[in-house]
């Protein structure tokens, strides 16, 4: 689960690691109330869960307060990559004599959390990567022993910084390293860490990331900043995706969800989860058009399948649908099918007559084939490739149309 | 002789009394695996079909010889049950449980490889020596299970679970068999990626050919590129990448918590194009393993 970055400088100002004065506001006049009593030009940065904000006007500045006013008008009417704004974090505009970087997250191959940092900052930390690997420093961390200030001590003076600016790096890096364990965060990131002309560094912008697996055990650490759970996409969920969630929620046994929409004609319930991918990979590579993508496995009950199938044929646009898994070992195969012609015998669908295109295969298959066979519908066992099975779907709906 | 396990295998299986592991348990007993002992706090005494359940996995492995352990309980538990089984001497652990923090899962491998132990997974369903031994749910139950997993020559990786049998089905259903099969787990970070056991398939006289299942997100795939160029890998190798329309999807989730995909990192084009590179055959679609499989078989590739 991703924070907004107002969420994260609380989490960091409360680890005594500086960060701008600011506020978040919600409404122009707040944004005016808040810029008059600043010093200096105000920042105003759109609280939205997509990187790159910067680049589509998401950060803007304002030198008097009137300015932060229609600044923020304007702000809270557009759309950032997606997202509604509905926060904005208006800082005191800081003046930096460099910008450096600081991140910690888990190395996969080395399969231990690793710090960066980097004396440039500012910028996406690959793309310096790629430029100018000379400049970054990186240090993996023992899971048992933790960050050791020697590591930090190393790292700062990689970089070439001064006594002064080394010292503060250091105690910002462990303080970083406390807030990661403590969190249980898979990314905890300040870019830019800026150096004033005082020569203190300054959080300008934080991103942490909590694992999404360890929100059992940090909800109510997160509550105590008023940070509430909630799901992480890469946009804001459609109605049909948000119904689609529901669904799976409603019951703990399995899954039947993890559902993204698309504008096709053809309804898919695929399974489970690698076999999801495999199947919308041949349906797209035949010419196929998905009205969905989702994954049903883990032996979901009959009636979560069919409040899914009853969700997907009443989608506008579905013609057609196409149900596709790979051999269940520990699904079954009659729930499946009972749980697809239930939804179509409600909807007062006739499932002899209505384009279906049905593999599966695994346990309790000779259960749901005489389910299918008893409604008509036409089925392929574990002797039709899954590719050869999109194939066919594909073919279906061509029929059709 | 299988790698990894064989009919000498012998499983303590920790959370033995939990949903999942009864069921699994029945299907491992069934496959003829040594299931020796159970363990759950609480229920020393009790049963699961005639295996004994202990508080302690030490007490367990006192009173019956193990060597393996499968963890499957729930997972705010998962890291002390992997230490605890590591601990009494445990040297293969599979890792069950799906969904354990992160930051626990380094520390589990770090203990590991500082005892010389192994761990397959986490959000691992096992893996199968056909005809031999089994361990956790793959397959299902016996009746199942037999039906896509023959004894053979060919080694299937994967990291989905649920794909490993597909493929494995595929194959059989072609006439040809594995000589083991084992779903590594969907999570970025894992005990045993494809690379790390490729030594042991290499060793293996029952492995011919090697098919890995591969999905888009982490490194696995480059770092089996790598892996196999500097060591001029002498066995065949096949390769499926899944999810490729994520590519085109940054930031979106799909699949495992695993297939995220940022930039060329993890995408399926970039690994297609270094596996490729260094002489593995990708194929572009499922059906396609089988096919090439055969075709080295035969020689007429």
């Amino acid at each position: 689960m991703r924070l907004y970055e107002f969420e994260a400088k609380k989490i960091l100002a409360a680890h005594d690691i500086p960060v701008p004065k600011g506020r978040v506001i919600t409404s122009a006049k707040e944004a005016r109330e808040t810029a008059e009593g600043m010093a200096r030009p105000a920042a105003l940065k759109a609280q939205v869960l997509a990187t790159g904000r910067g680049k589509v006007g998401g950060v803007q500045f304002a030198s008097r307060s009137e300015e932060a006013e229609s600044t923020a008008t304007e702000m809270l009417q557009t759309k950032i990559k997606g997202y509604l704004v509905r926060e904005i974090l208006v800082e005191q505009k800081l003046e930096m004599e460099r910008e450096l970087y600081l991140g910690i997250t888990f190395d996969e191959v080395a399969k231990k959390p690793v710090v960066i940092s980097s004396s440039l900052g500012g910028v996406d930390i690959n793309e310096i990567a790629q430029k100018y690997p000379e400049k970054i420093a990186k240090a993996l961390i023992n899971p048992f022993i933790g960050l050791q200030p020697y590591q930090t001590k190393e790292l700062a003076y990689a970089l070439g910084l001064s006594a002064q600016t080394s010292r503060a790096l250091q105690s910002i890096m462990l303080k970083m390293w406390e807030i990661f364990v403590k969190f249980d965060a898979t990314l905890t990131e300040i870019n830019p860490l800026g150096l004033t002309k005082e020569g203190e560094l300054v959080a300008c912008d934080a991103h942490i990331e909590i694992d999404d697996d360890a929100l059992f055990r940090q909800k109510k650490k997160l509550e105590g900043f008023g940070i509430k759970e909630r799901e992480d996409k890469a946009r804001p969920a459609t109605e049909f995706e948000a119904k689609a969630a529901e669904i799976d929620r409603a019951d703990y046994r399995g899954v039947a969800g993890r559902v993204t929409e698309f504008d096709g004609s053809l309804g898919l319930i695929i399974g489970a989860g690698g076999g999801s991918l495999t199947t919308f990979d041949a349906i797209l590579n035949h010419g196929g058009k998905p009205a969905n993508y989702c994954e049903v496995g883990g032996n979901a009950p009959v009636s979560k399948i069919y409040n899914l199938a009853k969700l997907i044929l009443t989608k506008e646009g579905v013609k057609g649908l196409a149900v596709i898994t790979n051999v269940f070992s520990n699904s079954r195969v009659d729930f499946l099918a009972r749980g697809v012609i239930k939804a179509m015998v409600e909807l007062g669908i006739d499932p002899r007559h209505y384009p279906i295109m049905f593999r599966s295969a695994g346990a309790f298959e000779e259960d749901g084939y005489a389910i299918l066979r008893k409604y008509g519908v036409k089925y392929y066992d574990r002797a039709t490739p899954m590719d050869e099975a999109a194939r066919l779907a594909v073919e279906m709906m061509r029929k059709q149309s | 002789m299988a790698i990894l396990i064989d009919r000498n295998t012998k499983v303590v299986v920790q959370g033995i009394t939990g949903r999942e592991a009864v069921t699994f348990t029945k299907g491992m007993l069934e496959y003829g695996t040594k299931v020796v002992a159970g363990v759950t706090p609480g229920k020393e005494d009790q049963e699961v079909y005639g295996v004994p359940v202990y508080d302690c996995v030490r007490t367990a492995i006192k009173n019956h010889e193990a060597n393996t352990s499968i963890v499957s309980v729930p997972p705010a538990f998962a890291k002390d049950a992997t230490f605890e089984a590591i601990d009494a001497g445990i040297k293969l652990v599979n890792v069950f449980t799906e969904r354990i923090p992160r930051g626990d899962v380094v520390q589990m491998i770090a203990f590991a490889k500082a005892k010389g132990a192994r761990i397959i997974g986490p959000n691992s369903l096992g893996m199968i020596a056909p005809g031999k031994v089994k361990l956790g749910s793959i397959g299902g139950p016996l009746e199942e299970c037999n039906k896509p997993f023959i004894p053979g020559n060919v080694a299937i990786l994967s990291r989905s679970g649920g794909m490993l049998v597909e493929t494995a089905s595929q194959l059989s259903l072609n006439g040809i068999g594995q000589s083991i099969a084992i779903n590594i787990g969907g999570d970025p970070i894992i005990g045993s990626t494809f690379y790390e056991l490729l030594p042991l398939l290499e060793k293996d006289a029952e492995t011919k050919v090697i098919v890995l299942f591969c999905e888009p997100g982490t490194v696995q795939e480059e770092t089996t590129a790598k892996f196999v160029r500097e060591t001029s890998y002498p066995k065949p190798i096949i390769a499926f990448i899944t999810g490729r329309f994520v590519d085109s999807m940054p930031g979106m989730r799909f699949g495992h918590a695993a297939v995220i995909v940022h930039g060329e990192t993890g995408s399926t084009k970039a690994k297609a194009r270094l596996m490729s590179g260094v002489g593995i055959r990708v194929v572009d679609s499922h059906s396609q393993i089988a096919t090439e499989v055969k075709k080295i078989l035969t020689g007429r590739s």
